[in-house]
């Protein structure tokens, strides 16, 4: 995933230069879409409870996010305004279950883990709002950057949480054959895979962000 | 077919499995909607009323239209198709028939369609495989659930709002804490039913 992450944004550097750039930095940094927007936080909360779970939760908003942007940008200029809201609808939902068929496909036991948060995707915010705000506006190959910049900012923010969670619930993290554990002195505390353990953490992570961010976005106002 | 009984289903929808507290579901607009009790209150009833009658809805499409003609992969664009065609026309009656109610409940309606609880729901139901009369109460029991959880969300936010919050943790993030600790508080429910 990461090869490729960095092949799609060097590539569209050179094709639009600058304003790729800032919207990278936007999507995964400074507008991060979890952390920052509070976006699409549903899924970002149901599947965190494994590192690996949040990272196949990230590839599939990643894929959905840049599918539905380029399409919607190549059709923008033919959907009428009234109905673009079921054009995107349609669009997002045809991605959606492209990837929940691979998955059911190659990775059955993943799709079990993920249940229907997979196809709730299709009401993520995120998706919704990028092809709503971005999309519309932009040309393809711009739209794509920012699908996948909000792609790896919603990643980034889903692997941080699921990491933390699994570190602490299960004393150690299991992922994709790496494994790291706490040691023996740590009894783990199974209140961090439930629910309430997914609320605590990503309402740390927002007071994090808003820590180191608090500063730019206050000069950015001035 | 599962045979758990439909006032357990009832029962565990609203305490035991919150779809909110428990499954996540709905937290978009739980976060965003829930600074005014009437508002929360509002949003709930809106909510219950439409997740009951598409998970109605859904129930039917899937078993006499999608699993018939074999066309099961097409189950989310047709359930998200359902519910968007469905809150259209409550609105249009609604709008019709009450414009008082139309005036309190109308801006809430349209939010609804892309509430992920009411997808989640009609998604939950055929996977858990619940038969006609489980899908009602679960629809239903979901969609008060919802309407609970707001509403206490909503009474603990106007308090929030007059003590001294750390900065960074303002607004979203201390919401997120406080969650936490009423879903901590749901847990409590935990052996009232068994699924």
């Amino acid at each position: 995933m990461a090869d490729n992450n960095c092949m799609t944004c060097g590539g569209s550097q050179g094709l639009c230069g600058g304003k790729g750039m800032v919207t990278l930095k936007e999507g995964v940094w400074t507008n991060n879409p979890l952390a920052i927007q509070v976006l699409g936080i549903c899924s970002a909360l149901a599947v965190t409870n494994k590192l690996s779970n949040s990272l196949v939760m990230g590839a599939a908003l990643l894929f959905v996010c840049v599918g539905s942007n380029l399409f919607v940008s190549l059709l923008r200029n033919y959907i009428p305004h009234r109905i673009r809201m079921i054009a995107e609808v349609a669009i997002i939902a045809t991605f959606v279950i492209l990837f929940d068929q691979f998955l059911k496909a190659y990775y059955w036991e993943m799709s079990k883990q993920l249940g229907p948060y997979v196809a709730l995707i299709i009401t993520n915010c995120i998706v919704m709002g990028r092809a709503e705000a971005f999309a519309l506006q932009n040309p393809p190959i711009v739209s794509i950057v920012d699908g996948v910049a909000n792609g790896i900012g919603y990643g980034v923010a889903l692997a941080i949480i699921g990491f933390a969670r699994e570190l602490f619930g299960a004393g150690q993290v299991d992922c994709f054959g790496l494994s790291i554990s706490v040691g023996n002195w740590y009894t783990p505390n199974l209140l961090m895979i439930m629910a309430p353990g997914a609320f605590f953490v990503f309402g740390v992570l927002i007071a994090v962000f808003n820590l180191f961010k608090g500063d730019d976005a206050e000069e950015d106002k001035k | 077919m599962s045979d758990t009984s439909a006032i357990v289903i009832l029962i565990a929808a609203i305490f035991t499995n919150n779809i909110l507290l428990g499954n996540f579901l709905g937290m978009c607009s739980f976060i965003a909607c829930s600074s005014q009790v009437g508002t929360a209150l509002g949003l709930g009833t809106a909510v219950t009323f439409v997740m009951t009658m598409t998970t109605m809805i859904n129930f039917a499409v899937h078993y006499f239209v999608l699993v018939p003609l074999q066309l099961g992969h097409l189950q989310f664009i047709v359930f998200i198709a359902v519910i968007a065609a469905f809150v259209q026309l409550v609105e249009m009656i609604v709008e019709r028939f009450s414009p008082k109610l139309y005036f309190s409940l109308g801006i809430f309606l349209p939010l609804i369609t892309v509430n992920c609880a009411i997808l989640g729901a009609s998604i939950l139901a055929i996977t858990r495989e619940y038969g006609f009369i489980q899908t009602v109460s679960f629809g239903f029991g979901s969609g008060l659930g919802w309407l609970v959880a707001i509403v206490l969300m909503a009474g603990l936010q106007q308090k929030m709002n007059y003590s001294d919050i750390p900065k960074p943790f303002r607004g979203v993030s201390v919401a997120m804490i406080i969650t936490c600790v009423m879903a901590m508080a749901f847990l409590g429910f935990g052996g009232m039913v068994s699924l």
